[in-house]
């Protein structure tokens, strides 16, 4: 029997949804007859064509949050159309910040368990069985519930390639938030974008990363400058991050972005499990430090064994004068 | 200043330095050794405690969970500053999930007063990053995740929150459930006396039944399970060279074979 219903909850940005959303989409399409999608914000009926063209026969529309996190009215509507409309085989959320708050309140709304980290969905006799890297990748732990449906999977960005499958506008249905009570009295008061020159990390076909190896935080300028001069992004370990030295929003690994660029180059990165997982699927991969035996040269197509602070400098002279 | 009480989330998880394995029956994360404090939350500690201290009275509660008796990981977040703890020790308990942990954390919280439960984003073994918020729903208190700074003003907690784009100053009304970021703070590092006074802190032991969830946890409750553990495909090393003072032109090369400039 294969698998019949799948929700994709598809996250908002503000000129349509996230490309892991469309990821998702092109999941559920492939593995599920019916693809309904769970959406917010003012704008979702604008993005019914979108998702439409990506596989999803209706959109339930939360509408405004109106200033409140999402993560308890977009859970608890989600909730309520389960009650209403009979579960779905499984709902498949991005991982991201809303993703994961939406999919934990739901997992305790409905009492289901949820899987996380799922990098890969296929469909074993009718049973979804979700892929988690495990050890920096090394191997890979597949899993599948056993209890009732639906599964709640939680999938990182990039497991899946996005793509329009040409079928009409998806049918829009409103869906109310029922009262949340204390649950959803947080608010936001007000945003602040970091200011961000060139591509996002996400999208960088040239990720250029920085590590503990650069020594202090001052040699992070150069890893910019580098990434500017290749037109990419700059990432970084968490050891630098969680040191202060850059925003969170750099980190490039198991708790921060999963990355796939067409090159990316670690400088001063001994590749911890936890950063090879978010850059193991670039196309190609180069590596400076200074440790020979560092993990991240037996992933590398090119590893340089040698002082970050010769190569980075030499390197940035080199592009800078071609 | 009115007292803020704050109850952290800790874990004790295998040393991530060691060379991590799964067991063989269960293909679940091997924690029978020696477990220590997650450095990820040693933010949360410090945050509490500086939270408390600013308030001018209240105090740090931990909360935690282990199949065995585990405390070393415990003593380290007590040798901090943290008053007391509450640890959840079961051998019923292995194998537990998201959900299940925190269906037990919210049982023992239960029993203490609190302002404010602070918790990572996620943990560094397991990193399934649900949690705190299944937490927050089962008390039914509001959440606010990836906090980069927070501050308590009366009853109500700002928090400024990591987004993709930058961050959002967010406002929530206590009691309240919030997940610190790493770098958040800078964790302190026991003092010998803290140390010593840690020694005799308060750590209070519950078992599965005595928080009535029998059933609702280990291998049962977690209603998932692994089908297999596969090698992922291999990605081999290509060229590894020492830098003879060309390994910037030999990155120059690659990256130009690679058409990326």
């Amino acid at each position: 029997m294969p698998v019949s219903a799948i929700w994709v909850l598809c996250e908002p940005t503000s000129s349509g949804v996230t490309t892991t959303s469309l990821e998702l989409l092109a999941a559920a399409r492939t593995l599920a007859t019916r693809v309904e999608v769970v959406s917010w914000g003012p704008s979702t009926a604008a993005n019914a064509e979108v998702l439409g063209a990506h596989g999803a026969a209706t959109v339930h529309d939360v509408g405004d949050v109106h200033g409140r996190l999402p993560g308890v009215p977009v859970a608890a509507a989600m909730a309520a159309l389960v009650q209403r409309a009979g579960a779905p085989d499984a709902i498949l959320v991005p991982t991201s910040y809303d993703g994961r708050d939406v999919a934990a309140r739901l997992s305790v709304r409905l009492d289901r368990p949820v899987l996380t980290n799922v990098t890969g969905l296929t469909d074993e006799g009718g049973a979804l069985v979700s892929e988690h890297p495990v050890f920096g990748g090394s191997l890979t732990v597949r899993a599948r519930f056993t209890g009732e449906p639906p599964g709640i999977f939680v999938i990182r960005a990039k497991s899946f390639a996005p793509e329009p499958a040409g079928s009409t506008a998806a049918a829009v249905a409103a869906l109310e938030v029922p009262e949340t009570g204390a649950t959803g009295s947080a608010t936001v008061d007000t945003s602040h974008a970091e200011e961000r020159t060139g591509p996002s990390l996400d999208e960088a076909g040239v990720v250029v990363s920085g590590g503990r190896g650069l020594g202090d935080a001052s040699a992070y300028p150069m890893i910019e400058e580098l990434a500017s001069l290749l037109h990419g992004a700059a990432g970084a370990s968490r050891a630098i991050v969680d040191a202060g030295w850059v925003p969170y929003s750099h980190q490039v690994g198991q708790t921060g972005k999963t990355v796939k660029p067409d090159v990316y180059l670690a400088f001063g990165i001994s590749g911890a499990t936890q950063h090879l997982v978010g850059m193991k699927g670039s196309r190609a991969i180069v590596a400076v430090n200074k440790d020979r035996d560092a993990p991240i040269f037996t992933i590398a197509d090119l590893g340089i064994v040698g002082d970050v602070h010769r190569v980075l400098p030499a390197l940035i002279d080199l592009l800078k004068n071609r | 200043m009115a007292a803020v009480n704050v109850v952290v989330c800790v874990k004790q998880i295998p040393d991530p330095a060691a060379p991590p394995a799964l067991e063989p029956g269960t293909h679940t994360l091997d924690r029978s050794g020696k477990l220590i404090l997650d450095d990820s939350d040693a933010y949360g500690v410090e945050m509490a405690l500086q939270l408390v201290d600013a308030s001018g009275d209240g105090e740090v509660t931990l909360v935690s969970m282990a199949p065995n008796g585990e405390t070393g990981g415990l003593r380290t977040a007590l040798a901090m500053g943290a008053a007391k703890a509450i640890l959840v020790s079961d051998p019923e308990l292995k194998g537990t999930d998201a959900l299940g942990t925190a269906k037990v954390l919210a049982a023992a919280i239960r029993s203490t007063p609190f302002d404010l439960v602070l918790a990572a984003t996620e943990s560094t073994d397991g990193y399934t990053g649900t949690t705190p918020v299944q937490l927050a729903e089962l008390l039914g208190l509001p959440s606010v995740t990836f906090a980069k700074a927070v501050a308590v003003d009366g009853t109500t907690v700002r928090v400024e929150r990591q987004t993709e784009a930058g961050y959002d100053e967010v406002t929530c009304p206590m009691p309240a459930v919030v997940t610190v970021t790493a770098g958040v703070v800078e964790p302190r590092y026991p003092s010998f006396k803290g140390i010593m006074a840690a020694k005799s802190k308060p750590v209070e032991t519950r078992t599965v039944a005595d928080l009535g969830l029998a059933g609702q946890v280990g291998p049962a409750g977690s209603r998932q399970e692994i089908v297999d553990v596969v090698a992922a495909e291999a990605r081999s090393s290509g060229e590894i060279v020492e830098d003879e003072g060309d390994g910037a032109a030999r990155i120059v090369a690659f990256l130009e074979a690679q058409k990326v400039i």
